[in-house]
């Protein structure tokens, strides 16, 4: 019992057990998953060094100038991306990674804008993962002053209509940053929000656009007054007339502590660590909790660990294509390399921030269930159970990483394996390493 | 358990460096120069030698495999005893120019029934399993203090693992999980109806249709059938020329515990991939066949009578072959010990009468000029009680 719940400290909360972690997890699987809450995790593979850093904040016109084109770009996406990857099958503190992926996720930002291709990890780094240990508050208003939200919502462009800017050019407001802070990423599409509130937070929301630099537009946040709206705006039967940048922030800051973000957030929350269809027991809690810490993310994850609903329904989630692979290299203690990084994840037809839509990737287990997907995860394990079968006995692979879970089927059919290659590809197929 | 990137990175369509870098072991005195070939086939998951090579002519045959007889059309005659399957034609066909034999009833040392671990033994050429972590084959290039040798696949197998350098080849697209793996799969998926479900969906869109899975019934249908016989005649090819001398490679679809088949079916199925691949490394192998000698060997044997399932379980005793342009071939070797029930090992299998490791030694003794006393300390220790075959090769 002890061990399954260790089991699933590390499958369900972390990124799948490496050889020896759940003996790391021990007895106190909730204290190993808490203590992970307390400081920021920064993996040294994720750190973007300022050389590199400097180059993605050049734009356009600058980026050209300075012989950045699409190839470097899609060079820095790719390492940064696969040094990602690689920080997850590595990190000893895979409670906090996994939640830097899911308000990633939560806030997703992706290359289907290939514009921001240069900026997704930056953006991870620098707007999500510092504040996983901090307020969703800060979170939020971090994310909506990060370059790569800022165009990738088209917030940059937008421009007040009685603005200086607009009235000169007769330009006027885009509301789609404004409608998905409020439908995707605060109060929820069912949050009780208006047509009215939408043109209200676009409104509120004009001038947080790029810096210029010598001329040209270069990916750092600015302010620009010559953009802003002027006038009060009601926005949720609210008015908010401060005028500048404090008019965002003050408006931001009342969504961030709404209640109905309050239960957004823990049914997202919910259906990404407990089951597909939220229990509602947990989400009140996690409601709860979110109100009244103020939104400080750690103490709503603690209330998630000491929930024993959330240790309930074992095996409920199906693991992304993400999750999957890296809970894989994870499970055979296996370093992978960039080529072996991305390739996987291309085998699994996966790319990193490359959600279909602002709403991320799928969160439920029919989304990964697709006749194609489940046999390319077939083909991807059993080609690489080929290349480990010389290192691994799958017979002791398979206790020792799914161990209490091992079902008696699943334990039968690796050891009957006609070679340790299959028994290795059954062991990464079966439905319990599939599912967390 | 530590893995190099080099290993793992084995990629298609190009020679990667693979085991060991420590250089040669000094297991023997210096050989004399060879320029023969020794390619090794590993079927992985226990051929039925019963239904390879049939003892058609044993009078207990009919009544011991019972529902695993074959149909008279189904044998090419080889002897008053034996008859080959004609699944393996055109490796009768070799039997017939006299450059195969078989030795059949043969087994390693290793008498329990578990595929790893006898695979274990298989290739280390120990005579327990996991008592040695280099192979056989490995051990015999260290002996050989010349050449090369290369596995044919994504992985080196552990016949080929140790401290000779030890190369590898295997294409770019490795085929995905054959027939009897997502059978073995979609076994495991009963209890779980989201992956049951997409798996059936996924099938019935494969080429071929659903019904391959269960029967396996065309060969080359699907899903990299085609691989091994492709593997094969590059294996052919890279041996041919340059200084590789020794390799390998494996091939499944041997653990036939459900409808195996008789004239048609899965084992029919992995004996015409066998056969094709045989072909085609012979062809490719051009002049060079003449020097070439391809050991095609397996864990163990199945039960010599059927199961509940139309299908065969782990058993002991199998058949191996040995084929190439100098074998002296058209025989079947060995001692028969006859299939009455009182002559079967553990009243179920087929008596492992000739232990494997004398073909293999003699084998390396007569083709590859390895020593006896080489043979038995370094390429199989403790093997001394089990002497070489002699006779395999025209002189």
């Amino acid at each position: 019992m002890a061990l399954e719940t260790a089991f699933h400290a590390a499958t369900r909360f972390g990124l799948g057990p490496r050889p020896g972690e759940l003996e790391h997890v021990g007895k106190d699987p909730r204290g190993w998953l808490k203590q992970q809450l307390r400081s920021p995790s920064v993996p040294d593979l994720v750190r973007i060094p300022e050389e590199e850093r400097s180059r993605t904040r050049l734009f356009g016109r600058s980026a050209r100038a300075a012989g950045i084109g699409r190839e470097e770009i899609a060079r820095v996406y790719r390492d940064q991306s696969a040094r990602r990857f690689r920080a997850h099958v590595q990190t000893d503190r895979p409670f906090y990674e996994r939640q830097v992926m899911f308000w990633s996720n939560h806030f997703s930002v992706s290359i289907q804008r290939p514009v921001i291709a240069g900026l997704v990890n930056a953006y991870e780094l620098e707007a999500i993962r510092p504040h996983v240990a901090g307020t969703f508050k800060e979170m939020l208003l971090a994310v909506a002053r990060h370059p790569a939200m800022l165009l990738y919502l088209d917030n940059a462009q937008s421009v007040g209509p009685d603005s200086r800017l607009g009235v000169r050019r007769g330009k006027s407001i885009n509301e789609n940053l404004g409608r998905e802070l409020m439908e995707l990423h605060t109060l929820g599409v069912d949050g009780g929000y208006t047509q009215h509130d939408v043109i209200a937070l676009a409104r509120i929301l004009t001038g947080w656009s790029l810096a210029r630099r010598e001329g040209a537009v270069v990916t750092e946040f600015a302010f620009h007054e010559f953009m802003h709206e002027p006038g009060p705006k009601v926005l949720l039967g609210r008015t908010f007339d401060q005028g500048g940048m404090e008019e965002g922030i003050a408006a931001l800051t009342m969504l961030a502590s709404h209640p109905s973000t309050a239960r957004f957030i823990a049914t997202k929350l919910t259906r990404h660590y407990v089951a597909d269809d939220p229990p509602t027991g947990v989400v009140e809690r996690l409601a709860r909790a979110f109100l009244d810490a103020d939104g400080h993310l750690p103490s709503v994850m603690s209330a998630l660990v000491d929930c024993d609903e959330a240790w309930q329904h074992p095996l409920e989630k199906l693991k992304t294509s993400y999750e999957y692979c890296v809970s894989t290299f994870r499970a055979l203690a296996y370093e992978p390399d960039e080529r072996q990084s991305l390739g996987s994840l291309h085998a699994l037809d996966y790319r990193v921030f490359a959600a279909p839509s602002p709403a991320g990737y799928p969160d439920v287990a029919s989304a990964w269930a697709a006749p194609d997907a489940v046999m390319k995860r077939i083909d991807w394990a059993y080609t690489l159970a080929r290349r480990f079968e010389r290192y691994v006995d799958p017979r002791s692979q398979a206790a020792g990483t799914l161990g209490p879970v091992l079902s008696t089927g699943t334990r039968q059919a690796v050891a009957e394996a006609p070679s340790p290659a299959e028994g290795l590809a059954l062991l990464l197929v079966s439905p319990e390493f599939q599912r967390r | 358990m530590p893995l190099s990137r080099r290993e793992f990175m084995l990629r298609g369509g190009m020679l990667v460096l693979g085991a060991g870098v420590l250089g040669r072991p000094t297991l023997a005195l210096a050989q004399a120069p060879t320029d023969q070939r020794l390619f090794v086939v590993l079927l992985r998951g226990a051929l039925d030698g019963l239904a390879a090579v049939v003892p058609y002519g044993d009078r207990s045959y009919g009544d011991a495999r019972g529902d695993l007889v074959l149909p008279e059309k189904a044998l090419i005659h080889l002897d008053d005893l034996f008859a080959m399957n004609a699944a393996l034609a055109p490796l009768a066909d070799l039997y017939h120019q006299r450059q195969l034999l078989a030795l059949h009833a043969t087994a390693t040392p290793y008498r329990s029934r578990s595929h790893f671990d006898g695979q274990d033994v298989l290739d280390s050429g120990a005579s327990e399993p996991h008592s040695l972590a280099s192979g056989w084959l490995n051990r015999a290039l260290g002996a050989l203090q010349q050449g090369e040798a290369i596995a044919i696949g994504p992985s080196v197998p552990l016949l080929l693992q140790g401290p000779g350098q030890v190369t590898s080849w295997s294409p770019s697209v490795l085929p995905g999980a054959g027939p009897d793996l997502l059978a073995r799969i979609a076994h495991l998926y009963e209890a779980d109806p989201l992956l049951s479900r997409a798996l059936q969906e996924a099938e019935m869109l494969q080429p071929g249709g659903p019904e391959t899975m269960a029967t396996a019934g065309e060969p080359g249908a699907r899903r990299g059938s085609q691989a091994f016989e492709s593997m094969m005649r590059k294996a052919g090819e890279l041996l041919s020329g340059g200084s590789l001398r020794l390799g390998s490679i494996e091939l499944g679809g041997w653990d036939t515990h459900v409808a195996q088949g008789l004239d048609q079916g899965r084992l029919a199925t992995a004996m015409q991939r066998l056969s094709a691949g045989i072909d085609a490394f012979r062809q490719a192998s051009g002049p060079t066949w003449r020097r070439t000698a391809v050991l095609v060997v397996t864990e163990f044997g199945r039960t010599v009578k059927g199961n509940g399932t139309a299908g065969s379980d782990h058993g002991s005793g199998t058949v191996a072959f040995l084929l190439g342009g100098s074998v002296a071939g058209g025989r079947v070797i060995g001692d028969w010990p006859g299939l009455a029930q009182d002559q079967l090992f553990e009243g179920r299998d087929l008596q492992p009468a000739n232990d494997l490791r004398a073909l293999l030694k003699g084998v390396l003794a007569e083709h590859m000029g390895l020593s006896e006393p080489v043979l038995n300390d370094g390429v199989f220790p403790g093997s001394t009680s089990t002497p070489a075959a002699r006779g395999l090769f025209h002189s």
